[in-house]
């Protein structure tokens, strides 16, 4: 191998070598902006991260090295943080499969072929691009416990409706519907370009022989998909172990802790009460949680998603 | 990304099928218009919380939570917007800087590195583009407690730096696009440039880049989202009231004006306008950079 490799470079003129060396020199000096960038804001804060969380560090003072103490203490002595860990599970659970199924029956409407759908998706997309600020606002006023627009809409039929931001076992499907409501425009242009990219022949021939468009829909149009679905699946999953704004403008985590999520809390512990290393074991801890579940999907997929 | 791309031509215009109606189809046609309505009742009824912003902006106060809600223009409080553009042109300012500066440093730095990794060979491309893959999977959250103290560190606390200087820097969803926009331009396009003697970085702005327009728009339109709606970094990053952006500009002033709904969603609506007229502008770019992103790498 190595006489033969020695023998290869001998064979290369020297103006090739020149210029090969030239080219990756082009390369690097296309990227270095970039390669700059990672390097200082990613790669070394990884790194800094790591050690970070296994120290006591206010981000002042010099960090004390403590061991796994940080961990430990999440896991076994910190209530609040088991707490956070369940709500922030239960709005996953709750939440994912809304927005994916809303954004699925959202993509088939909008593929139909009738005029009104650019105008639907237009609309559907809306609310992807508002600020989370805005968003907050006026679904505040719309879940308001006396005058809120649900509750005297309620009110029309004789029901009391709970205080959903401000009923503990209600916050978190109030947030839920806000998080469907904002966060569907993208899962369902995902799914769109999937329904468009299924060959209408396939159609053709499934109408041909009989097939009503129920059966299309579950035969041809869902199995097709499933490589759409899966992508929309798994990213949605991701965003929601991290949701913050939302819960940062509707709730503040409240009422008690009932609302609150795992990075709502991490910024908490981090920038309001100042224990970094605390915080970045928190952070790393998230990573390991959303790794593994993602690689349990990825397994996962291979008995429902269908590729050709 | 061509082939998944929307080919947004027919459906997006609504007239898949134009021909005229056979007479035996007339019924099918009934059962269209009467989908149509429901399609666009449905789009409507998901526009209520944004056309409710925008109708209780310009409400009387003793009105504003009316149920069902009155028409808005039939006694328009101008004054709710007034008193929004008194409190706000700072917070819009530093909006907008911000947003010119990601939009233009990001579209810099992500159509060179993708350019790098679509065209160019050079040694260590793939274990690069490998590691840039990586950071994008990485949670931001991990980046942004060491990013906090590097900032203390060296005086950055509390300026619009740290909410510029590392997104510019990291645009990895813009060279995703950008790359892939490079690698659909037909091969041996640079070559005549090349016969001609110009040098690399020539071709590449004088050639190539112009051919990328719609990746460059769909970037920029994803950058300006992003930059535009932040919540998190101006909340870690700044500290002074009057060197907030819009979204948090927008959070004060609720503690200002918490029992005015009026005009706090005068507020609301004007930080929501700006990115509406982009999207409407921009809706293609977009569309082919939502449905780019996801497939096939």
């Amino acid at each position: 191998m190595a006489i033969h490799s020695a023998v290869r470079r001998a064979e290369v003129p020297p103006e090739v070598r020149r210029n090969r060396r030239r080219r990756t020199l082009e390369g690097w000096l296309f990227a270095l902006p970039l390669v700059f960038g990672i390097v200082a804001f990613q790669a070394a804060p990884i790194v800094v991260s790591m050690y970070t969380s296994f120290t006591r560090w206010d981000g002042f003072n010099s960090p004390r090295l403590v061991g796994g103490r940080n961990y430990v203490d999440l896991i076994v002595n910190d209530p609040i943080f088991l707490q956070v860990v369940r709500n922030t599970i239960v709005f996953t659970v709750l939440g994912v499969p809304a927005t994916v199924v809303l954004a699925l029956v959202l993509a088939l409407l909008g593929n139909l072929k009738v005029p009104g759908t650019a105008f639907l998706r237009m609309a559907f997309f809306t609310p992807y691009v508002m600020n989370v600020v805005a968003i907050g606002f006026v679904w505040y006023y719309i879940f308001g416990p006396t005058d809120g627009l649900i509750n005297q809409f309620l009110r029309n039929f004789d029901i009391h409706g709970p205080a959903w931001l401000a009923d503990s076992s209600w916050v978190i499907p109030a947030v839920v519907v806000v998080s469907a409501w904002q966060g569907v425009g993208y899962p369902m242009m995902i799914l769109l370009a999937g329904l468009q990219g299924i060959p209408e022949e396939m159609y053709e021939a499934a109408r041909i022989d009989g097939a009503s468009a129920w059966s299309r829909l579950w035969r041809i149009t869902l199995p097709l998909l499933t490589p759409q679905i899966f992508f929309v699946t798994i990213s949605q999953f991701i965003a929601s172990f991290q949701v913050f704004g939302l819960i940062y403008v509707l709730t503040k985590g409240g009422p008690g802790y009932s609302s609150s999520v795992y990075i709502f809390y991490l910024w908490q512990v981090a920038f309001q009460q100042g224990k970094f290393g605390y915080a970045a074991a928190m952070a790393w801890l998230i990573v390991a949680l959303i790794a593994v579940l993602t690689w349990v999907q990825w397994k996962l997929q291979k008995k429902w998603v269908f590729y050709d | 990304m061509t082939d998944l791309a929307i080919d947004d031509r027919p459906v997006l215009a609504g007239g898949g099928d134009r021909q005229l109606p056979a007479p035996g189809k007339r019924k099918f046609q009934g059962r269209r218009i009467i989908l149509m309505i429901f399609l666009i009742l449905l789009a409507l009824s998901f526009l209520t919380p944004a056309l409710w912003m925008l109708n209780a902006s310009l409400r009387p106060e003793e009105h504003v939570m009316d149920f069902p809600p009155g028409f808005a223009l039939s006694h328009p409080q101008w004054g709710n917007y007034a008193t929004v553009l008194r409190n706000m042109p700072v917070y819009f300012l530093n909006s907008v800087k911000l947003a010119v500066l990601n939009v233009v440093g990001g579209l810099i730095v992500s159509s060179l590195a993708g350019y790098a990794f679509a065209r160019l060979t050079w040694k260590g491309r793939d274990a690069l583009f490998g590691i840039v893959l990586v950071t994008a999977i990485v949670p931001n959250i991990i980046y942004l407690l060491p990013q906090y103290i590097l900032f203390q560190k060296i005086g950055w606390i509390d300026t619009l730096f740290p909410l510029w200087v590392p997104r510019v820097l990291t645009p990895v969803f813009g060279t995703f696009l950008m790359r892939q926009a490079f690698k659909s331009l037909p091969a041996g396009l640079e070559e005549a440039a090349q016969v001609d003697g110009a040098s690399t970085f020539r071709t590449f702005l004088t050639i190539m880049v112009p051919q990328t327009k719609p990746a460059l728009a769909a970037v920029a339109m994803f950058t300006f989202l992003d930059s535009w709606n932040d919540l998190f970094g101006p909340l870690i990053f700044l500290t002074s009231p009057e060197k907030q952006t819009l979204p948090i500009g927008l959070a004060q002033f609720q503690n200002e004006f918490y029992t005015q709904v009026g005009p706090l969603m005068a507020g609301a609506t004007v930080t929501v306008i700006p990115v509406f007229v982009v999207f409407l502008l921009a809706q293609r770019y977009f569309i082919q950079g939502v449905t780019g992103s996801g497939f096939k790498g």
